[in-house]
């Protein structure tokens, strides 16, 4: 039946909010603020972790195969042509070649750098190399604006040959209230505009799989994917068999950042045709230039942001007209410039420009990081407008409780009163501290299911088809299975990455852990009521007599260990599973957060050091405190590399990039690395039966709009140009105040 | 130390491989060029390749027999065809670290080393370190202080500090770590856990060292 409870949901100490929720019959009992538990909330080490410092975690990349063939695209490195002529017959006739297809013969049109035009296939990597170098293309090339700017000139050339590269988003604009009329009534009104760039995920372990042929046209396939799912959907179509033929694993993932979702591509497609022609296993991986060029990126912007306020600092209007490229695709305009603050008065236009470069792709937190750069940059300036202090401006407009907490919790922790009145110096070493909001609103979902099998022997094994991407998704479910069974979480083997086993949610959104965490502890729950079953049998009791506390089953003077309890079980154990139930009414649909970053800007040569960064971050109840450290950790690692570092850089008349490496395209190094001070405000969500929400974007959405409005406090210049690079430093000093 | 020193060391230049099996067969250790591919240029100099040659490489201690092209690179023959595949080719042009392994106990990034210049070297590869079960001090700090997320990285960093740990023994402090282990690149973050595992790790190699019963003087200068 299902019951209703009552409940206390949010933050025990400060915001909270009193509901009446309906609990699903099946469901674990809910954890409230008030749980008591044993692991869930500690530093757990990372399951995997001994693993991989090992060396010994596989990856796609690392998976070995007997009779392994090898598949690669040749490339047009153009960004508009019309293939003139494909030559491979002298490919084909190599030693080891197995395979030359053409993928865009003569007339084909190429519209972005890095297409593939022609397939090849081998049996070693140095026949494979061979091959590619073999294999002639022509081409006539034609004019391609690849960048946002040449783009949009009505004279360009189309990327679409139907209409202008740059087209109003479909969804039309946002609009509430009269802007207009309420900034031409407002004490103060800023207008500026802020231009930020392409950045590519550059994920370590690069895109791709091995696609091995099996008997009756089965299929199993390694791949470097954020959901097994689709690339098992995707692949299956593709060599037209059914979805059960397709059997895709990914057991350890070398990062993915967003890049990695929904299905197969290109490249995989190939391998596959190729590994059911040959009936031998076929590997395709992308190399660093690939990877760059043709996996995904983050859309650049121009943002125009007018933002007006009362005397009083109260916003009374935002207009926010956005322009961004996705490359040759339809969309890049996305910037989430207009959330966070109450404004009563708001227009947010955005108009899509194609360009003749690689499509953008999902980029942990899409449209965030850009447009919380422009949105807090707006809001330091109007702060200097209104004459009074970017943190009294914020905590005047932000409607988040939570956030209201944040705020002053990383005020003092960065010595935001200290910094500010201290000021900028007057030495050739400047200093200065800018803070910055995060936003997000993954509560998880779906009907995935986990499930867990206890044996006689005491082992436990819980199973998703769920992969961990590097954020931790199995320690996450060791732990919570962990805390039902009164065990160690090191004793729970989790078996991610593996259709075979029931269906996980694509790690996208930050949607994994609070999708695949409520049915682990439901089926970790149920393994429990299963124990205590067998022994309620084997002591002659009800069921419902038998007591589970402190890691031991109890009836009366009964006592059993787990271990004890599991040794009554019969040959074939216990299999249960945990399915995800909707979600329940909870505290708060947004995930709050803000950073604060001090840095040190040097006027003589432009160079910036961010010094140390505070990050306050919620993500509901966290469930590992170690793992959760880490995703944050790196979200302002990330978040400082796209503010001073990473650029995507194009050839204007060839539309190739031109620093398609890992020294051209910099990203943080160890040596830059400031110290970064984590703060998680644990907390009772209330949406699921753990209370959990997702984390991995949020800690990246405010570090770029932190670290530039300190950058602008050191210099006393607004800064509104990413990467914040020496030369922009310089030029921004000598720009007339 | 210099890969040019390390070179000298083993009587073995990589121009001297290139040329032919003259210098090789002087360090005594290239076996024999696959007879059927194996070229004679009119100087006399037997030059190895284009086809694979038979290369003896000492590989965590065991001598291991490969059959490679001289053009393979350390890093593909320790990966493809000694499934090692601990180290990573991530830049796959010395810039990122991924495939840090140590050449004569000095780390060195195998996807910039062909095969057959490591011949005579003592190649040690991160599994050599230790495994899971039985980890080197090193990674069992890493494992601890979760200075890894996808682990792409990870081998790579860890021979890297396991090395700075090893040369700089109890001097080693948060700057000259940084500084040792810079040529590592990660992509998600792990950075501060790094430094705080590196140290940690690297004050128990020293511990080990000082009592005599581990194994973490290994090649200490």
């Amino acid at each position: 039946m299902p019951r209703n409870v009552k409940t206390t949901v949010g933050l025990p100490g400060g915001p909270t909010r009193e509901l009446t929720v309906t609990v699903h019959e099946l469901d674990a009992p809910r954890w409230d603020a008030a749980a008591r538990l044993r692991v869930v909330g500690t530093d757990v080490p990372r399951v995997d972790g001994p693993a991989k410092a090992a060396g010994a975690a596989r990856y796609t990349y690392d998976v070995a195969r007997p009779r392994l063939a090898y598949c690669r695209l040749v490339r047009c490195f153009r960004a508009h042509a019309v293939v003139r002529e494909v030559e491979t017959a002298a490919a084909s006739k190599l030693r080891g070649v197995l395979g030359v297809r053409t993928l865009v013969g003569p007339g084909g049109r190429v519209t972005f750098s890095g297409k593939g035009v022609v397939a090849v296939c081998a049996e070693s990597e140095e026949a494979l190399d061979d091959a590619v170098h073999a294999v002639r293309v022509t081409y006539d090339v034609r004019p391609g604006p690849a960048t946002t700017d040449d783009a949009r000139d009505d004279a360009a050339a189309r990327v679409d040959p139907r209409r202008g590269n740059a087209v109003p988003d479909a969804r039309g604009p946002e609009r509430r209230g009269d802007p207009d009329a309420a900034l031409a009534r407002s004490h103060a009104q800023i207008a500026l505009t802020f231009r930020t760039q392409v950045q590519t995920h550059s994920a370590l372990e690069t895109h791709g799989c091995i696609v091995e042929p099996g008997a009756d046209d089965t299929y199993t396939v390694w791949a470097s994917t954020q959901g097994t799912g689709a690339f098992q959907a995707s692949m299956a179509q593709a060599l037209g068999v059914p979805v059960e033929s397709v059997r895709v694993i990914t057991e350890h993932m070398g990062g993915g950042f967003g890049a990695k979702l929904g299905g197969i591509d290109e490249w995989d497609r190939e391998a596959a045709l190729f590994a059911r022609e040959l009936g031998r296993p076929v590997k395709a991986m992308l190399d660093r230039r690939e990877e760059h060029l043709v996996a995904g990126c983050r859309p650049d912007s121009v943002q125009a942001l007018t933002l007006g306020a009362d005397a009083d600092g109260s916003l009374t209007a935002l207009v926010a007209r956005t322009l961004g490229t996705a490359g040759n695709g339809a969309n890049g305009a996305d910037a989430a410039n207009t959330r966070v603050y109450a404004v009563p008065n708001l227009l947010r236009e955005q108009t899509n420009v194609a360009t003749f470069t690689g499509r953008a792709r999902a980029f942990r937190a899409p449209g965030h990081p850009q447009g919380m750069f422009a949105l807090e940059g707006a809001m330091d300036a109007l702060a200097e407008a209104l004459r009074i202090d970017p943190l009294a401006l914020r905590l005047r407009n932000d409607p988040h409780p939570l956030r209201q907490v944040q705020w002053r919790l990383g005020a003092e922790r960065i010595g935001w009163e200290r910094l500010r009145s201290a000021g900028p110096g007057t030495g050739s070493v400047r200093r200065g501290v800018g803070c910055a909001a995060a936003i997000w609103y993954q509560k998880g979902g779906g009907n995935w299911v986990v499930r867990v099998d206890v044996r006689r022997d005491g082992s436990v094994t819980a199973a998703s088809a769920v992969q961990d991407i590097g954020t931790g998704t199995r320690t996450v479910l060791a732990v919570l299975v962990a805390e039902e069974l009164g065990i160690a979480p090191a004793r729970v083997t989790v078996r991610c990455g593996d259709t075979r086993d029931p269906a996980g949610p694509p790690s996208g959104g930050s949607q994994t852990a609070p999708s695949i965490g409520p049915p682990a502890r439901e089926a970790a729950v149920r393994a429990r009521e299963g124990l205590a079953e067998v022994l309620a049998r084997e002591w002659g009791v009800e069921a419902s007599d038998v007591a589970f506390e402190g890691g031991a089953f109890t009836a009366g003077a009964r006592t059993a260990t787990f271990d004890e309890a599991c040794a009554l079980l019969g040959p074939e154990g216990l299999s249960v599973s945990g399915t995800r139930r909707a979600n329940y009414d909870g505290f708060h649909g947004e995930t709050a957060g803000c950073q604060f970053a001090e840095v040190e800007v040097d006027t003589e040569t432009g160079v910036v050091r961010v010094v140390r960064v505070v990050a306050v971050h919620d993500a509901g109840r966290i469930v590992d405190t170690l793992t959760a450290r880490s995703q944050v950790v790196g979200g302002v690692i990330q978040g400082i590399s796209y503010a001073l570092h990473e650029e995507r850089q194009l050839d204007r008349n060839l539309g190739d990039m031109v620093n398609p490496t890992l020294d051209t395209y910099r990203i943080l190094g160890i040596a830059d690395c400031p110290e970064i001070d984590c703060v998680l405000t644990s907390l009772d969500s209330g949406f699921n039966n753990a209370g959990m929400m997702g984390l991995g974007e949020p800690v990246t959405v405010p570090t770029a709009g932190a670290v530039a409005n300190a950058v602008s406090h050191a210099l006393g210049v607004r800064i509104t140009e990413l990467p914040i690079t020496p030369a922009r430093v310089l030029a921004a000093l000598r720009r007339p105040r | 130390m210099s890969g040019r020193e390390r070179g000298e060391r083993r009587g073995v230049t990589r121009r001297g491989l290139l040329k032919g099996a003259g210098a090789a067969a002087a360090a005594g250790v290239i076996a024999r060029p696959a007879a059927a591919l194996a070229q004679h240029a009119d100087d006399g100099v037997e030059i190895a390749g284009p086809g694979p040659v038979h290369l003896v490489l000492r590989v965590n201690g065991a001598a291991r027999e490969v059959e490679v092209e001289p053009r393979r690179t350390l890093l593909d023959a320790l990966r493809g065809d000694l499934d090692l595949t601990g180290a990573k080719r991530v830049c796959d042009r010395g810039t990122c670290g991924a495939c840090t392994i140590w050449l004569d106990g000095a780390p060195a990034y195998a996807c910039s080393v062909l095969a057959i210049e490591a011949v005579g070297s003592e190649i040690t590869t991160i599994e050599g370190l230790g495994t899971p079960a039985a980890p080197h001090p090193m990674q069992a700090a890493f494992a601890r202080r979760d200075a890894l997320q996808c682990g792409f990285c990870t081998p790579g960093f860890v021979m890297a500090c396991a090395w700075a740990a090893e040369t700089h023994g109890a001097a080693l402090d948060d700057a000259t770590l940084r500084r040792s282990v810079c040529g590592n690149l990660c992509r998600c973050g792990t950075y501060p856990h790094v430094v705080q595992a590196a140290l940690e790790g690297a004050r128990e190699m020293t511990a080990a060292r000082d009592s005599g019963a581990g194994d973490g003087a290994k090649g200490g200068r």
